[in-house]
């Protein structure tokens, strides 16, 4: 039984026009419940798109895409995911704790049920005694920890990030790497992250999935060694250093194979 | 935490700040009136041609219970046209939300009809309705409230951040559903934008379209009757009521936006 399911798929923007884009060609990947897969590439390889038509923001051109066993477009209704993006995306005229209640509130939950959960979600961030507050209020980490809250608050078995740690600076983006580790682990979320970083897609996943543009499309799946736990130590182990070299090796071949002048564009060596 | 211990000391550090914020225009505001006041005693510049603050100040005082009857005339036109204006263009921008051809061909028109002075229309109204009538005005002011807010309202409820719409989309929440909990509320900082920039306009139209005729009770005919009489000074005094009503109305509507967004700051 896979938590998610690509088989074949494609996307072609402005079929058939002078402006037609093939963002991605036969695409097909399955993850486990419970695994942590990483999409790496160079902007416009397609990773955020293959990312929206999980989520069934964009319907596939071709192939099929399945979310727990049923077809996106009903996983989608069924809240099986939650979504997180670069911008944590909170409503300004929301308290923290409302935010986090807003996809309860869409399920069309009762309020005492949703605040409790809202109680339970802040002290899995480790972020209790801001439900009150307003999201100016927070730093941009711990905004995203609420976006993350939100993204889990009706326990979907399946969290979709999109670069969520993009604009975070270096120290705040490693100690969020280390919690959402810890908070997919204690609520054993399957989760597919977006991201530009190697060393991120390294030390968070189970497999590294790498990808290339014009057409997009996916050239290597790398599976990092590291075992379950991963902690600070983790960041000097040969394992990890050794999955940097792959991940960025496979990402070079996808360059050597485009010739691309300015190489490593949109990827981060950090 | 402290919080309201930390609400208490910014606010007054706030009224200190405003204080220190008010007083060079303070100072300058006194020395310009001390300026023209010197300036018609010492080139002794006829009363006709440019009134002492100090005759106006005189005159607005005597005529004080006439100003404010004025004022109450002007200023209930211009609340009338405010409240139906702004309560048709909240209503029309939803529409245009809803529809979007219709938003495609009237925004555009909305836009340049900002741009002109559209309260000279009231001399086209005075001659549909009688100049009897304090109609002719209270249309004026709402058409021009009218389009200032749905323009202002329409943007607030299309120009919403995409991640919040394809948040609520992986929600699978309903348009209506985008509507109530992104949508309006996004909208409602820019329908307090409208109302800073319509309600000191409704106020301006109100008596500026009394210059085109019609009743001779409001600020707008007082002065220009005052003007006809020679009576200069008066004529200023219902000017500074004016000045007055207007400072009351943008009050008023800075106020108004206070006591609704209370927890919210941008």
């Amino acid at each position: 039984m896979s938590a998610l399911e690509v088989v074949g798929a494609s996307k072609i923007f402005n079929q058939g026009t002078t402006k037609q884009v093939d963002a991605l060609i036969d695409v097909s990947l399955t993850v486990q419940p419970g695994e942590f897969v990483s999409l790496i590439g160079p902007s416009g390889c397609g990773k955020s798109t293959l990312l929206r038509l999980i989520a069934n923001l964009l319907e596939p051109t071709s192939g099929s895409v399945s979310v727990n066993q049923k077809t996106a477009a009903q996983a989608r209704l069924d809240q099986d995911y939650g979504m997180a993006f670069q911008q944590a995306g909170l409503f300004d005229w929301r308290t923290v704790s409302k935010n986090i209640e807003l996809p309860l509130e869409l399920k069309g939950w009762e309020k005492s049920k949703r605040e409790t959960r809202a109680k339970e979600m802040l002290e899995l961030v480790k972020l209790p005694e801001f439900a009150d507050l307003y999201p100016w209020q927070l730093s941009g980490g711990m905004q995203q920890r609420i976006a993350i809250a939100r993204a889990l608050a009706s326990h979907p078995p399946l969290l979709l990030m999109d670069e969520p740690f993009g604009a975070l600076d270096e120290m705040t983006r490693e100690y969020m790497q280390g919690e959402l580790l810890r908070i997919c682990g204690e609520t054993s979320t399957t989760v597919v992250f977006v991201t530009h970083s190697i060393p991120e897609a390294v030390y968070l996943s189970n497999r590294v999935v790498v990808m290339s543009p014009r057409p997009g499309r996916i050239t290597k799946v790398i599976e990092v060694g590291l075992g379950a736990t991963r902690n600070e130590d983790t960041r000097a182990a040969d394992g990890f250093f050794k999955g940097i070299t792959s991940v960025r090796e496979a990402l070079r071949g996808t360059h050597a194979e485009h010739a691309a002048a300015n190489a490593v564009r949109g990827v981060e060596d950090r | 935490m402290s919080t309201a211990a930390r609400t208490n000391a910014s606010a007054t550090t706030r009224v200190l700040g405003r204080v220190r914020q008010a007083g060079p225009a303070l100072v300058f505001g006194i020395l310009f009136l001390a300026l023209w006041e010197s300036a018609v005693r010492g080139f002794d510049l006829k009363p006709y041609f440019l009134a002492a603050p100090s005759k106006i100040f005189e005159q607005f005082v005597k005529n004080a219970s006439r100003i404010w009857q004025a004022s109450m005339v002007s200023g209930g036109n211009a609340l009338i046209g405010l409240l139906i204006g702004t309560v048709l263009g909240v209503a029309m921008s939803f529409v245009l939300n809803r529809y979007k051809f219709l938003g495609e061909l009237i925004t555009p028109l909305a836009i340049a009809l900002n741009a002109i002075p559209i309260f000279v229309l009231v001399a086209v109204l005075n001659n549909m309705y009688s100049i009897t009538s304090e109609i002719p005005r209270r249309v004026m002011v709402t058409l021009v409230v009218y389009f200032i807010v749905l323009v202002n309202v329409a943007k607030g409820l299309t120009q919403v951040r995409s991640t919040h719409v394809e948040l609520m989309k992986s929600y699978a929440a309903s348009d209506f559903a985008i509507l109530r909990k992104v949508r309006v509320p996004n909208a409602v900082p820019f329908l307090f934008t409208a109302l800073k920039i319509a309600a000191p306009a409704s106020v301006i139209t109100a008596f500026v379209s009394e210059y085109f005729g019609g009743l001779q009770n409001g600020l707008g005919s007082r002065i220009t009757s005052n003007i006809a009489n020679a009576k200069n000074a008066a004529a200023w005094a219902y000017v500074l009521g004016a000045c007055l009503l207007g400072l009351a109305f943008y009050i008023a509507s800075i106020i108004l936006e206070g006591v609704t967004r209370r927890g919210e700051a941008k």
